[in-house]
């Protein structure tokens, strides 16, 4: 007997895939050139509210290059196509129709209104500013208390009112815990807060981009998107189309973070001016069209009170949202806000809660599904006031979080949510992290800086946060009017020479896919790493699948491919024992061999192929081939967890905040690899910390993104970032066969409240009780020095460089 | 992100690229580094009809000793100021403040005669050449002329340039032995200041015999803190004279309200970055 292979998964191999992304040596939608292919480029409203009263075209028409230039009217005459929005949250919601190109009203800066067709970009750009729009200004609806007051001003005037819908949890009603107005008016101690989670802009690295090619009978496009299963289904639903006629190649995509699971206009206009020209047609947006078009995140108002007793026991937990959709009803928008509803109650046994959620028209870019969509929220929320409940009861906040945690050996557990986490171990988690941190070191020099009055004051900030990962099972999704199921395909091909492929419905738009996919086919079937190839993003060759979106590529798509193995196993067995001439019942699999127990004899797996490819010889109704698919659908969501602590440290003098040290201790399940686990924990706590301290999108009084560029928009890069210490805990998840439970959001969703109870952490003792984010330097000294937590709010004006340029009109002298 | 259609020329002197200017008229502007004017071209801000591009014109570039001043040309990158041993040892602070500009990319592109003449107030390289009393050499139709930093910098992105004024160089009087410190304040590391101080200093002993401190954002132009100067000059420097003296940094300050600050913080932030930038001049 030979030694067992080292297993695959656990390896940290390095990316299969990074060489041609990062040397950009691949297929981006934008490097697709197609004979005859003619490019697009769209005007967009400079104004945030107006109704179109006379749009003329005629002088871009005469514009060298352009072949056409179309409005809303002329893409579709009728008023009848809109942009899906798949999740209605309530029977009631109301739904404006979101048009390809605006018709009659624009209702945010950054509307389509026009489209010009060129033969080349430049062309096609040159032309906008030939098309003469006249607007007439209506009232512009900024705000969400400014919205929901009354007599606000209506962004949808035939609606009669800014509220799309109202959702509502009750866990009395639910049976799955008490009245919270009975909780809260019998507990010794209710803290209550407003917190406001800014707008963010996704700011994926590539931008967006759409090709369409109407030449032959079945329409092809390319697309650079997150959900190209989702996007043919929805393109030929919107627009009319057999589905069959439509195929869908989402190539490498340079990143998405939510901010492409959409179904754009921009992908429905390219499609119908395609088929109106007969020729293919590109659509590449600029970055500045990015910031002001492509969905935002965030944006809620939070109302949060929590009631516990004296010995810190959680009484009752009532939150009360308002969100921001923007102008329309993005494809998953209102769902986003109902997806945090089940996670306010994070990792605490919570007897009794309520939560209500508004969703709100504004004159604003859409808001949809960003990293963590919810649960960040939400993360924040509970995180955030459990700081203050221990504040309010003078307790250590990680002690005030262990009294009411889940113990481990309290699992599975039903929340009051109605959730069943199946496993975690918070405990662990958490005794990793502050021996890591030296939770107690920091504490002690935190006192001695405050004794002695120091300029740099010292603050710490927790997060022990779960999320529920995985977007299923269907028929949960089903239960909160979600627009589709929650499972996922994979198929496995077995070449005649051995080799394999693997195809996959999830969608990679940067995570590893390709290595991950590999390391477990390869251990599944003993065949080598560089032996399988994933396919993935094109309709036609992965005719099946729910894409990538709400960390479920590995806990629904992994589980799919190991599935799909399972049963070429099994086929390849009959096989085997027929040529070895053995009973089925006699062989073993491991190592990629078939082997009679107890003997020398053994067969290969690629052998095996190769005798089903010629089939010269297979047992009595066999057929000849070794390939299969299989769909999974889980029975529960996968809930990681994890223990944040973060050192913050403040300048008092200038409200500069500098982060020491971050440690994150999660407890993802089994990992197939630990380099891109950390790679997803880095590019997590980067993107959560920047919410804290960094981004935000600012509108003016007008309805105008000040924020618009990347001078304004703050990405922090790693300069602005401590040197991070991940580790992990490892619960395995008791509803997958991989004990997996996904890890692309956790560290967005764990991070941003660890930050700003640092921060408040630093500063309570000079009264500061809330610094509202992202905790920019002035926010932190006016909190310190004048009491002030909201003010010092981003002004209408943009900064320094790109946007004063902006500002001073012309640039440059 | 496509600019609207010009015309481009590549003259390989100063004289053909001021020609170039005076032919192609109001419309035309003038390419450095690129680094400013090429997100100006692409947002379609500006139009221009025609773009001269000084890449070419080797007279602009490099950095020479003429006795009491060191003369960078207009066309002398960022890496290369950073790198100079003449601007080392006789205008350090032009070093440090050119440290902080951006990141390695812009700053292998971007110029230091770019800089002065977009005139950006939350440009970095405007108050080290204001606090050094440096002189713009600046040729146009009628010859070449010299102004101060003072008369050179107008107003927001405005300079004493015509439309067919070339900035050749600039001379920088020599500040041998002079300490420097440029402390830049912004929320993230790679972005234009929020607000920074430029300080040097001679110091003899342990008293400051000289010193020149210049403010980056706190008005439309770059503003000398003369009020710290003189209460800095012939005191020893302790923790308090420093302290007392950057309690005047806001003096005379008008700073702009945006997005990251406004007017009391922009003045507070000066006072305290004054004092951190005095400190750290003088400790070498
Ligand atoms: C990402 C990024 C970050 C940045 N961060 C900073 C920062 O932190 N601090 C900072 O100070 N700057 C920063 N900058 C700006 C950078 O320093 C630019 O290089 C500089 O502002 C302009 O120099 P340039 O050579 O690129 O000029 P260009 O962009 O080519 O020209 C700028 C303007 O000056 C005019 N001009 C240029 N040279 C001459 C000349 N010789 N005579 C007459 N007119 C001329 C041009 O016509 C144009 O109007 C940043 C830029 C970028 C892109």
């Amino acid at each position: 007997m030979t030694a067992m292979a080292e297993p695959e998964v656990g390896r940290a191999r390095v990316r299969k895939e990074d060489e041609r992304l990062i040397t950009g040596r691949t297929r981006w939608t934008d490097n697709i050139a197609l004979p005859g292919m003619v490019h697009m480029a769209l005007l967009r409203s400079p104004t945030a509210h107006a109704r179109i009263t006379a749009i003329d075209t005629s002088a871009a028409k005469e514009m060298s290059g352009v072949i056409a230039v179309y409005t809303g009217d002329d893409l579709d005459p009728g008023g009848e196509v809109g942009m899906p929005n798949a999740w209605p949250i309530t029977p009631d919601q109301k739904t404006p129709r979101r048009p390809m190109l605006a018709q009659g009203t624009v209702n945010f800066a950054g509307e389509a209104v026009a489209a010009v067709i060129a033969r080349s970009a430049a062309e096609a750009e040159d032309a906008l500013a030939e098309i003469d729009v006249d607007y007439e200004d209506l009232p512009v609806v900024l705000g969400l208390d400014n919205a929901v007051a009354d007599g606000a001003p209506l962004v949808h005037e035939d609606m009669g009112t800014n509220k799309s819908a109202e959702w509502i949890f009750d866990s009395a009603a639910a049976g799955s815990g008490g009245d919270v107005q009975q909780a809260m008016s019998s507990s010794d101690v209710v803290v209550t807060r407003r917190f406001r989670q800014q707008r963010l802009v996704p700011a994926f690295m590539e931008p967006r981009s759409v090709v369409v090619d109407p030449t032959a009978p079945q329409l092809t496009m390319w697309s650079a998107t997150q959900v190209p299963h989702i996007l043919k289904t929805m393109v030929a639903m919107t627009l009319g189309l057999p589905e069959h006629q439509v195929r869908v190649i989402a190539p490498d995509v340079g990143g998405g973070f939510g901010g492409k699971l959409a179904v754009t206009p921009e992908e429905c206009a390219a499609v119908v001016v395609a088929q109106k020209l007969g020729k293919p047609v590109k659509w590449t947006e600029s970055r500045s069209e990015t910031m002001v078009s492509a969905h935002h995140g965030r944006d809620q108002m939070q109302d949060i009170s929590i009631s516990a007793s004296r010995d810190g026991t959680i009484t009752g937990l009532k939150v009360d949202l308002l969100a921001d959709m923007g102008a329309y009803l993005g494809i998953v928008g209102g769902g986003v806000p109902v997806l945090g509803a089940f996670m306010f109650n994070a990792i605490y046994k919570i007897p009794a809660y309520r939560f209500s959620c508004t969703t709100v028209f504004t004159n604003t870019t859409l808001t949809d599904a960003y990293r963590g969509a919810g649960r960040p929220e939400a993360t924040f929320a509970i995180e955030r006031i459990m700081d203050e409940l221990a504040a309010e009861l003078g307790m250590d906040p990680m002690q005030l979080r262990e009294k009411n945690w889940i113990k481990h050996d309290e699992f599975p557990y039903t929340t009051v949510s109605t959730l069943t986490y199946d496993s975690g171990n918070y405990e662990a988690a958490t005794a990793k992290a502050m021996q890591l941190f030296d939770y107690d070191g920091l504490r002690r020099e935190q006192a001695e800086r405050r004794a002695r009055g120091d300029r740099v004051q010292l603050g710490i900030g927790i997060s022990t946060f779960t999320e529920m990962c995985g977007l299923a099972p269907s028929r949960v999704l089903g239960s909160l009017d979600y627009g589709a199921g929650g499972w996922e395909h994979a198929a496995i091909r077995m070449l005649p020479t051995g080799k394999v492929e693997v195809v996959t419905g999830a969608s990679p738009h940067g995570q590893g896919h390709e290595t991950a996919w590999s390391q477990i086919v390869a251990d599944q079937l003993g065949v080598g790493f560089d032996d399988i190839e994933i396919l993935h993003g094109d309709t036609q060759s992965s005719h099946k699948g729910l894409d990538t979106y709400g960390s479920r590529s590995l806990a629904v798509g992994g589980i799919a491919v190991v599935k799909a193995a399972e049963k070429v196993i099994a086929k390849a067995r009959k096989v085997a024992a027929h040529l070895m001439e053995a009973s089925e019942d006699d062989l073993e699999f491991a190592d990629g061999k078939f082997t009679v127990r107890g003997t020398d004899t053994s067969t290969a797996i690629q052998d095996v192929a190769l005798a089903v490819f010629a089939a010269h010889d297979l047992p009595e109704g066999v057929e000849p081939t070794l390939d299969s698919e299989a769909v999974y659908d889980p029975e529960n969501f996968s809930f990681p967890h994890g223990t944040h602590l973060c050192a913050a440290e403040v300048d008092t003098d200038t409200g500069q905040v500098r982060l020491r040290s971050y440690v994150s201790v999660d407890d993802i399940g089994k990992v197939i690899n630990p380099l891109i686990v950390e790679g997803q924990m880095h590019g997590g706590l980067a993107q959560g910390i920047a919410q804290a301290l960094y981004e935000e999108a600012v509108y003016d009084e007008f309805g105008t993104l000040t924020s618009g560029t990347f001078a304004d928009y703050l990405v922090p890069s790693a300069m602005d970032l401590p040197s991070f210490t991940t580790d992990r805990t490892e619960t395995a998840a008791t509803s997958n066969p991989l004990g997996v439970k996904g890890v692309g959001e956790a560290g967005t969703i764990a991070s941003t409240p660890a930050v700003v109870n640092a921060v408040v952490d630093a500063v309570r003792h000079h009264g500061v009780d809330d610094i509202e984010m992202p905790l920019s330097p002035m926010r932190v000294w006016r909190a310190v020095h004048k009491g002030d937590t909201a003010a010092g709010g981003p002004g209408a004006e943009a900064g320094g460089g790109l946007g004063s340029i902006d500002s001073a009109h012309g640039g440059a002298q | 992100m496509i600019p609207a259609p010009f015309d481009y020329v590549a003259p390989s002197t100063v004289d053909e690229a001021v020609r170039a200017l005076a032919d192609a008229g109001e419309d035309a502007k003038v390419l450095a580094g690129g680094q400013s004017l090429l997100p100006v071209l692409r947002m379609r801000l500006a139009a221009p009809t025609t773009v001269v591009d000084l890449g070419k014109i080797g007279e602009l570039k490099g950095v020479r000793d003429e006795g009491d001043a060191v003369v960078i040309g207009a066309m002398t990158t960022h890496y290369d100021v950073q790198r100079d041993p003449l601007v080392h040892d006789h205008a350090l602070l032009l070093a440090r403040a050119t440290d902080t500009v951006a990141d390695p990319q812009v700053r292998h592109r971007g110029t230091f005669g770019g800089s002065l003449a977009h005139a950006d107030p939350a440009g970095d390289l405007l108050a080290p050449a204001l606090a050094l009393d440096a002189e713009m050499v600046i040729q146009g139709t009628g010859g070449r002329r010299t102004v101060s930093a003072a008369e050179f910098f107008q107003d927001f992105f405005t300079t004493s340039l015509a439309p067919e004024d070339i900035l050749v160089e600039a001379r920088v009087p020599k500040h041998t032995g002079w300490t420097a410190h440029y402390e830049k304040f912004n929320r993230v590391a790679q972005a234009w200041s929020m607000v920074a101080v430029a300080a040097t200093v001679r110091a003899e002993g342990g008293t400051i015999a000289e010193a020149r401190i210049g403010l980056t954002n706190m008005a439309s132009i770059p503003v000398r803190a003369t009020a710290v100067e003189q209460a800095l000059v012939g005191r020893s420097a302790d923790a308090e004279t420093i302290r007392a003296a950057a309690e005047h940094a806001a003096e005379g300050t008008s700073p702009t309200v945006d997005g990251n600050a406004d007017v009391e913080y922009r003045q507070h932030l000066a006072k305290v970055l004054t004092g951190r930038a005095v400190e750290a001049a003088m400790a070498g």
